[in-house]
């Protein structure tokens, strides 16, 4: 009897520890999948960014950059790009900016979330400084310019010749308002 | 195995008490069974209520009966209470009753634990369930809950369903320690791992695919309900988030739980074919590794019901050929069982029948489903009629048909009476014909493009619409001859044997039949 209760408790403790570790699994999901997009360049983020190493530039290629600008659902701000698209060598440092108002009547705090299509080249965009790095707040009818300071890789596939970066723009004052959450310092997770 | 011996001495022998006491407090693996079965039952009518509520709008084309709010209701509550409420307790019902029965144990190997995991089931449900009379409604956002819809967009009700999944998921995976400790611990003498009957064995390894996924689930709801009350981002793309990340940690969960609901489905017809076709079990030892395969491949094959999110290529191909892989061994399963008929002798009673309306009919389902698993094609399949085809064609004459399979065929063990073949028969061909006409035209209006979970559709569609709501009322209404046969068959004195069937093996058919409230106090020696 005893010996059967022990054998009953050692399967038992085993499958707990497994369906709570099963449970941990789940959330250690959320950075695996950032990690996995990190290292395989999945998921058109750009990791790369900060001040760039100077590259060479390679003034036989031409890449053609298209920039779009999307709000997201309710988001009322006007938003697009300065320039629609742009050719830039390999190695050269591109500045451009979008251009945001807020014709709303309060101040709003808005968010950029960035994309690249193909996602294959989002490994060899390095943004300089992006507005999306931070949170952008206007005053109302408060309009501005957002700058955006890259450089494409040289190293750039061959077959690709034109990347999209794509910015939707959010609406992030709701919950920055509510409650304690405005408080707490910037996460890496607001970093992208 | 001088401990078994101790545990039959201490035991103190006795009836079922009396009364509703007998239901709440039993710790008795019968008894339990049945509540599963008679819950599981419930549900599939309730389920299948919400399914003619959505094949009545569907009947014609614009909107007759419902406003679109509600026919997202019902799909959503369908969905979940088929896979949640009918085939998983149904398949947790049937392992109470017959796994200790089939390794010659007593009892399930924690009782008490056995009763609770019954008892928060009927809790969860009322929970789920009475969402739909609130304010704002039923969740409405698909059985899947894609954020944002089941987050920014979700009805208040939504909570409810969050702890609703909650409790569902403590009974599953306190049902799947259970069943585990049982099979690893209470084997008679001599029956060793490779002696088990296969529903044995197909349900030890659906309770690992249990104790692996439910957690998952349980994790991806409470970052919804995070999301939802918290302040957190893990599916809000302004904070940070994805919401396809929620795809990926839904399916990592979702596929295996595909196979939940079919493994032991594999286990009844393996146990049904070799009874009426009088011959072995072709190829045992491959059917175990086949179903071990299965439940390994599960994990890895999740993204291919996410092909249209936007993933890389390498992504597409990996999960593709994962995917088209998995037939490999549920190919291995369908040669064994031809193989098992072929020059058997073959009798066609009802449990038979079903079990061969299964082979066929799953085989269909596994087809579309190799269809949906090329990538490039899966783009025009995606979110179709055949999509819903697919899985109602390895679901219901799957999973649901297997069930009926198992009740018919253990049913005389249960009650003691045989059922009435006649109305066996009758309900197997109105089930047969009615699955077939609801769910074949399917195929052919996705593949012309019809989406699914929308109330509304094009003109062109209307004609096989037409005819699957016909085949569905023929399908549901037939199902109540269920419940008649099962009554019958609890009712009207038609005394069983000890063996019941002619060409059945296995220990459960080694005691008479009712089955006494307590078997193999004495362990039975398997040789």
């Amino acid at each position: 009897m005893a010996q059967l209760q022990r054998k009953h408790t050692k399967v038992v403790r085993n499958l707990l520890l497994s369906s709570v570790l099963m449970f941990g699994f789940g959330f250690a999901l959320v950075p695996l999948y950032d990690v996995f997009c990190d290292i395989t360049g999945l998921n058109g983020k750009v990791t790369r960014t900060g001040p760039a190493e100077p590259m060479l530039v390679d003034r036989s290629r031409t890449v053609s950059l298209q920039l779009t600008a999307v709000n997201n659902e309710a988001m009322p701000w006007l938003f697009e790009p300065m320039t629609a698209e742009m050719n830039i060598h390999p190695g050269m440092t591109g500045q451009t900016a979008f251009i945001a108002r807020n014709p709303t009547g309060k101040t709003m705090i808005a968010q950029a979330v960035p994309s690249v299509a193909p996602a294959e080249a989002a490994a060899y965009v390095q943004k300089i400084n992006c507005f999306c790095f931070e949170r952008q707040s206007l005053e109302a009818g408060q309009q501005q310019e957002m700058p955006l300071l890259f450089v494409i890789d040289p190293d750039l596939p061959d077959h690709i010749s034109k990347i999209t970066l794509s910015y939707t723009l959010f609406d992030i004052t709701p919950q920055l308002q509510a409650s304690h959450y405005a408080e707490q310092p910037q996460t890496g997770r607001f970093m992208l | 195995m001088g401990t078994l011996e101790q545990t039959v001495e201490t035991e103190v022998h006795h009836g079922p008490a009396r009364g509703i006491t007998r239901w709440l407090y039993t710790t008795n693996h019968k008894d339990i069974g049945s509540m599963y079965l008679w819950f599981s039952l419930l549900m599939f009518l309730l389920g299948g209520c919400m399914a003619l509520t959505i094949r009545a709008e569907l009947f014609q084309p614009g909107l007759q009966l419902m406003e679109p709010n509600f026919f997202n209701q019902m799909t959503t509550m369908h969905g979940l209470i088929m896979v949640f409420g009918a085939v998983m307790p149904a398949f947790v019902g049937l392992a109470n009753w017959m796994v200790p029965m089939m390794i010659g144990a007593p009892d399930m190997a924690l009782p008490r634990m056995n009763n609770w995991s019954f008892w928060i089931l009927p809790f969860a449900f009322c929970m789920m369930v009475a969402t739909l009379f609130m304010e704002g409604g039923a969740p409405n956002f698909g059985w899947t809950f894609y954020a944002p819809l089941s987050t920014t967009y979700a009805p208040p009700s939504v909570t409810f369903f969050i702890f609703a999944v909650h409790m569902m998921g403590i009974s599953s995976i306190m049902g799947a320690i259970n069943i585990i400790a049982t099979i690893l611990n209470l084997r008679a003498p001599g029956m060793t791992m490779m002696k088990l009957p296969l529903f044995v064995w197909t349900w030890l390894i659906t309770a690992f695919l249990l104790i692996a996924v439910m957690p998952v689930l349980a994790g991806v709801v409470t970052m919804m309900l995070m999301d939802i009350h918290f302040g957190t981002s893990f599916f809000n793309a302004a904070g940070g988030g994805d919401p396809v990340l929620f795809q990926h940690v839904f399916w990592f969960f979702g596929h295996p739980e595909v196979y939940i609901m079919i493994l032991p489905a594999f286990g009844i017809v393996s146990q049904i074919i070799p009874t009426f076709a009088r011959k072995k079990l072709f190829g045992y030892a491959s059917m175990v590794y086949a179903t071990a395969s299965i439940a390994f491949l599960a994990f890895i094959v999740w993204a291919h019901h996410m092909f249209t999110v936007g993933m890389p290529l390498a992504g597409e191909l990996f999960f593709m050929y994962a995917t088209m892989l998995i037939a490999v061994p549920t190919g291995v399963k369908v040669f064994n069982w031809v193989a098992t008929m072929f020059r058997g002798s073959m009798t066609f009673e009802t449990p038979m029948l079903f079990a061969l309306a299964f082979v066929v009919l799953f085989t269909i389902g596994g087809f579309s489903g190799l269809m949906l698993a090329i990538a490039p094609a899966d783009f025009q399949y995606h979110d179709t009629y055949f999509v819903v085809a697919h899985f109602h064609y390895v679901l219901v004459p799957g999973a649901i048909f297997s069930i009926v399979a198992a009740v018919y065929y253990w049913l005389p063990k249960w009650t003691g009476n045989m059922y009435n073949e006649t109305m066996g028969r009758w309900h197997f061909w109105l089930s047969f014909i009615g699955v077939n006409v609801t769910f074949f035209p399917m195929h052919f209006v996705g593949l012309a493009g019809m989406p699914r979970r929308i109330p509304d559709y094009a003109l062109q569609f209307a004609d096989f619409n037409a005819v699957a709501s016909v085949g569905a009322f023929m399908f549901g209404l037939s199902q109540l001859l269920l419940v008649y046969n099962v009554v019958q068959c609890i009712r009207v004195k038609r005394p069983a044997t000890a063996e019941v069937w002619e060409g059945a093996e296995g220990l459960e058919w080694t005691v008479p039949s009712p089955a006494p409230y307590h078997t193999f106090a004495q362990p039975p020696l398997v040789k």
